[in-house]
């Protein structure tokens, strides 16, 4: 039997009444361990325009690189405390900011590592379906070597780096850009 | 071979979607996709471990009242009463069991209880519009509610949305995630609505209409629609090839 997966929808103008129940900026509970980090940025659409009404969905590993998730095979322990789920509405001028700690490295294909990375989805009013991208950390060796960087055009690799953000403090800077120039590259997952 | 690696090389994906059965970023007749859809094409990733894997959301973060949007107020709301009922199947039949459902929508009067909803239209103080539930072991879920009423959007002259609820899920992965909206069969709007409209394939769209259903009807009380689900399966899975 094979069926087809339903047709996505947009989330619409009104999400919140449904997704507030879950929203989560705040990943790694007090005790669990790895480098603490936080991330801000904003969502914007083709006009630069901040987008007041999307919201982010993070999926990660912990920091030894172990996913909270019964198909994760590898031997490595779980962290109480730590999901790895967060759900992030952007405010007004299409902000978002949340904090977590580094995933560790993953495998992916070939028995290879993946450079550290955190998968988002993102949802707005405008979305038919949600995009879906990823957040690598800046100056890691590991993802000149990554497979899923790689498999993105050289030019357009930066839109998924973070950066060290000049408030300082170790804060990370990542934006989303929808449409236009510096459009983020998004995945076909 | 490392540890780290060992195992992971077998994990299947899941299968993408059927040409014309999802929509494009890119739907012009949906105004708000203009400038936040994307314009380039979409990278595509074979799925690693990251994307196999996703949020578990365990039967103690529900509350079991969640499923009745009929009882979060002091009374009982105005509006029909109904009950929205369903599986949540993979593209290979097989139940999802035990993932989460989000669900939220307009009042009767096709208001949200949402500051940017500016609608002419009354809020019902017994209702919020929200819930949630988990799939059963047979992938089951059922919600009490009632029935929405169609809104004006300003999409475009006398634009009107048919009456919707909309669904979240996330299924076993990353990649199952779906959010979606359930219609009601014989909606007059559905044959105008741009997001309705926005999947090519016919068969695709017509499955977001819910069916008129006696069986979960309950006498005297509400009536029943059904809506089943369905999230992308594993490829490679045995009794797909059948």
């Amino acid at each position: 039997m094979t069926l087809h997966a339903t047709t996505s929808q947009t989330v619409g103008p009104f999400f919140s009444i449904g997704f507030d129940k879950l929203n989560r900026d705040d990943l790694a509970a007090p005790g669990v361990s790895g480098q603490r980090i936080e991330i801000e940025g904003r969502v914007l659409d083709a006009d630069a325009q901040g987008v007041p009404d999307a919201v982010i969905e993070i999926w990660q590993a912990n920091a030894r690189g172990k996913y909270a998730h019964p198909d994760d095979p590898q031997d490595k322990p779980a962290e109480p405390g730590f999901q790895g789920f967060g759900r992030i509405p952007t405010q007004q001028n299409g902000t978002f900011r949340f904090a977590t700690i580094k995933p560790g490295r993953v495998p992916g294909p070939d028995g290879k590592l993946q450079a550290p990375h955190i998968l988002v989805s993102v949802f707005a009013r405008g979305l038919m379906r949600r995009l879906v991208t990823r957040i690598y950390f800046p100056d890691d060796p590991a993802n000149s070597q990554d497979y899923a960087l790689s498999l993105v055009e050289s030019s357009r690799r930066h839109t998924l780096i973070a950066k060290h953000s000049s408030k300082g403090d170790g804060l990370l800077e990542w934006n989303v850009v929808l449409q236009g120039p510096d459009e983020t590259a998004f995945f076909d997952c | 071979m490392p540890k780290d690696t060992e195992g992971t090389a077998s994990l299947p994906g899941y299968r993408r979607p059927a040409p014309g059965t999802q929509p494009y970023h890119l739907h012009p007749a949906y105004a708000s996709s203009i400038k936040r859809a994307p314009s380039k094409p979409l990278v595509y990733l074979p799925h690693t471990l990251s994307e196999v894997t996703g949020p578990i959301f365990e039967a103690s973060a529900v509350d079991l009242k969640a499923c009745d949007l009929t009882r979060h107020g002091s009374g009982e709301p105005l509006g029909e009463r109904i009950i929205v009922s369903g599986r949540v199947l993979d593209e290979n039949g097989r139940p999802v069991h035990h993932t989460l459902v989000e669900l939220w929508q307009a009042n009767a009067a096709g208001r949200y209880l949402h500051k940017i909803d500016q609608h002419d239209a009354p809020l019902d103080p017994n209702f919020i519009g929200t819930g949630h539930a988990m799939t059963d072991a047979n992938g089951r879920y059922r919600f009490v509610t009632i029935r929405p009423g169609a809104y004006p959007w300003k999409n475009h002259h006398n634009a009107w949305r048919p009456a919707h609820i909309h669904f979240s899920l996330f299924g076993p992965a990353f990649a199952t995630r779906l959010v979606t909206q359930m219609y009601f069969p014989g909606d007059p709007l559905l044959a105008f609505d741009p997001i309705f409209n926005c999947t090519a394939d016919e068969n695709a769209r017509n499955r977001l209409v819910s069916s008129f259903d006696w069986e979960s009807t309950l006498p005297e009380q509400a009536l029943g629609y059904k809506f089943d689900l369905i999230l992308s399966g594993r490829e490679g899975m045995p009794w797909e090839t059948k």
